[in-house]
């Protein structure tokens, strides 16, 4: 606001009177723009390689691809034959892709409710903690995990769960269970799979957390102490509705990509083993599967185009209720 | 004065003595558990063969041994190579990155840019929507034709949205308006501006950008799974990745003579090699973090 205030007193750069305007733009200002552009431009190629060409490719699930070495990957495009909704028939009458849709949606509402609740309670407690020292500690040694690359994670998984891994050599010995071969039981892994999922994310939620509450004044609390309030009550009624607003932004934004599962997670943790597939595919990883280890082309392309279509339409009516909510934190 | 009393006032302020203790316990035994799991990995490769057809995984071997490592060093000349690419894919990659998100980031920060929503939103809509897996591959295997070269390995990294987004909003809190303005009544480009006025100001920011960055490369093994099939392409996490269901690349090399073929030590080997592929991580976490906390802030407050 004072920045704004001060360039309209010097009277540059901003739409005060239309007579500085039109000077302005003779001027500087297409010069000044031209640079802008040269600026943005190595970056507006790559968004437009990486990020928008595919966005043509949304027509390969209605055709029947097949690329041609000499009309490149548009031109095969283009020249393949329409099959209609075909591919959506396979996709949708298939049971695979709709055990794949259901699991990354509980999966996600499961992520959801425990990244709402883990890290704010830890978040909580290392802010009473007396030594600010040791929250430190803690804070370092919980986000370690989120560095360590998923290729890794899945040796770690393996560690405890191979056969002559810590779990069954080590630990179900103890219970006078025999080995248990778990990467071809299904049922395990769901909760294995949420482990990992806290391991990896909650020293960094929990950060996100600190800095919100490191926002809050103590005075609150002084005044709520000297009105008697316990520490419960203080968490309660003003810890609590501080951190609503954070914890509302990050919950819509995680519904919001309800319909992207973590391909990482659950691809490296249980090695994509295709025993497990009842509880550990989801759609992007049924993507990935249709595509590179089945070759079909059409199926992959016709599930990730209906997983990018219903995803958006979800984060639309998520901004359209935060914009509701709190119109300053909606997105766009 | 004022100090002695809110002190006063924290103090009495303070949880019990006896909770204090029962949630330091409670956070000791949550990062046993978060640690303890690499703690595993590194004791395993250090554990002997014989340790680990007998008992298994353990937390304290029976036999150490360090064979895995000597193993790995003496016969993987792919290790190396791996490694080299790694390194090199993550310098490029991060710089190039870095830069070309602050060159996209600076503009979108400008009051005067008339067009900085549009072009903003022409990277958030990224977020938003996307054409999926197999259009992003066919563009690159069969228009660009890149698949099975180390640019593959960095060109579709290099711009984020959110980082685009984080990097703007540092910049608008580091950057005062007036300074701008003020190189340019002295005759500064917008170049010499952004370079000589922008730039050294959120020094910070881009740091946290470049260690995000650096991690994202180092880490990934996805490109390389998608589009990487030449060995002598592969990164230090792929060729880890290679490694998960047998080691048997190393066993069936020629170079290793076969009595040493014989004796290796696969298990421990393989977990060797995952020390050896997140060591780098591990041991430079300690100096980068608190780039990481201030970066992940910035980005927390407006997402």
């Amino acid at each position: 606001m004072a920045v704004k205030q001060s360039v309209s007193n010097i009277g540059i750069g901003v739409k005060s009177t239309r007579k500085i305007k039109v000077r302005e733009k003779s001027k500087g200002a297409r010069k000044r723009n031209m640079a802008f552009y040269l600026m943005l431009l190595p970056g507006v190629l790559i968004l437009l390689i990486n990020n928008y060409f595919p966005m043509i490719g949304v027509l390969i699930p209605f055709k029947d691809y097949s690329y041609k070495v000499d009309q490149g990957f548009f031109g095969s495009l283009f020249s393949s034959p329409f099959v209609g909704f075909k591919n959506f028939e396979f996709l949708f009458t298939s049971a695979d892709c709709f055990s794949a849709t259901v699991n990354t949606i509980v999966y996600n509402v499961v992520f959801i409710a425990l990244d709402l609740i883990v890290p704010i309670a830890f978040a909580i407690c290392m802010s009473e903690m007396w030594s600010q020292k040791r929250s430190n500690t803690y804070q370092t040694l919980m986000f370690l995990p989120y560095f360590i690359s998923w290729v890794a994670v899945s040796y770690v998984a393996y560690a405890f769960f191979c056969n002559a891994g810590f779990i069954d050599k080590q630990v179900l010995p103890l219970f006078g269970i025999k080995s248990v071969d778990f990467y071809s039981r299904p049922e395990f892994w769901p909760a294995n799979i949420i482990f990992f999922h806290l391991w990896h994310y909650t020293g960094y939620n929990i950060i996100i957390y600190i800095a919100a509450l490191s926002g809050i004044s103590t005075e609150y609390y002084e005044a709520a102490a000297l009105d008697g309030a316990t520490k419960w009550q203080q968490v309660r009624y003003v810890t609590l509705p501080m951190l609503k607003t954070t914890a509302v932004i990050l919950t819509l934004l995680a519904v919001g990509r309800i319909f992207n599962g973590d391909f990482d997670l659950f691809y490296n943790v249980p090695k994509n083993v295709s025993q497990l597939y009842s509880t550990t595919s989801i759609l992007d990883t049924f993507v990935y599967n249709q595509l590179i280890n089945l070759g079909d082309v059409g199926m992959s392309a016709a599930a990730g185009l209906y997983q990018a279509v219903v995803g958006c339409v979800i984060v639309f009516i998520c901004n359209f209720v935060v914009k509701r909510v709190d119109s300053d934190s909606a997105l766009f | 004065m004022d100090k002695a009393i809110n002190k006063k006032s924290y103090e009495f302020n303070k949880i019990s003595a006896r909770s204090n203790i029962i949630i330091n316990l409670i956070f000791i035994l949550i990062c046993i558990l978060f640690i303890a799991p690499l703690i595993l990995v590194l004791m395993v490769s250090f554990s002997s063969k014989q340790s680990l057809d007998a008992y298994g995984y353990q937390f304290w071997p029976a036999g150490f041994d360090i064979t895995a490592y000597t193993y790995i060093f003496r016969y993987s000349s792919d290790l190396t190579n791996a490694y080299g690419n790694s390194i090199l894919v993550t310098g490029v990659g991060s710089i190039a990155s870095t830069a070309i998100i602050a060159l996209y980031a600076y503009p979108l920060s400008r009051n005067n840019f008339a067009h900085r929503n549009g072009f903003a939103f022409f990277a958030f809509f990224t977020t938003i929507f996307g054409g999926g897996l197999v259009p992003w591959v066919f563009v690159y295997s069969q228009f660009l034709k890149i698949n099975n070269s180390l640019l593959i390995l960095i060109m579709p990294y290099l711009v984020n949205a959110w980082w685009i987004i984080i990097m703007r909003t540092f910049m608008k809190q580091s950057v005062p308006e007036e300074l701008v303005e003020a190189a340019r009544i002295d005759g500064a480009g917008e170049f010499r501006t952004f370079f000589s006025v922008a730039l050294p100001l959120c020094k910070a920011g881009l740091a946290t950008i470049f260690l995000f960055c650096l991690v994202k490369f180092w880490n990934d093994y996805y490109l390389s799974l998608v589009f990487i099939t030449n060995r002598h392409l592969y990164t230090i996490q792929y060729y880890l990745y290679s490694m998960l269901d047998g080691i048997n690349y190393l066993l069936t090399n020629s170079n290793v003579p076969a009595d040493a073929r014989r004796n290796l030590p696969s298990e421990a080997a393989r977990m060797a090699l995952a020390v050896i592929a997140v060591g780098p991580v591990i041991f430079t976490y300690p100096f980068f973090r608190r780039f990481f906390v201030k970066g992940l802030i910035i980005g927390a407050v407006k997402g």
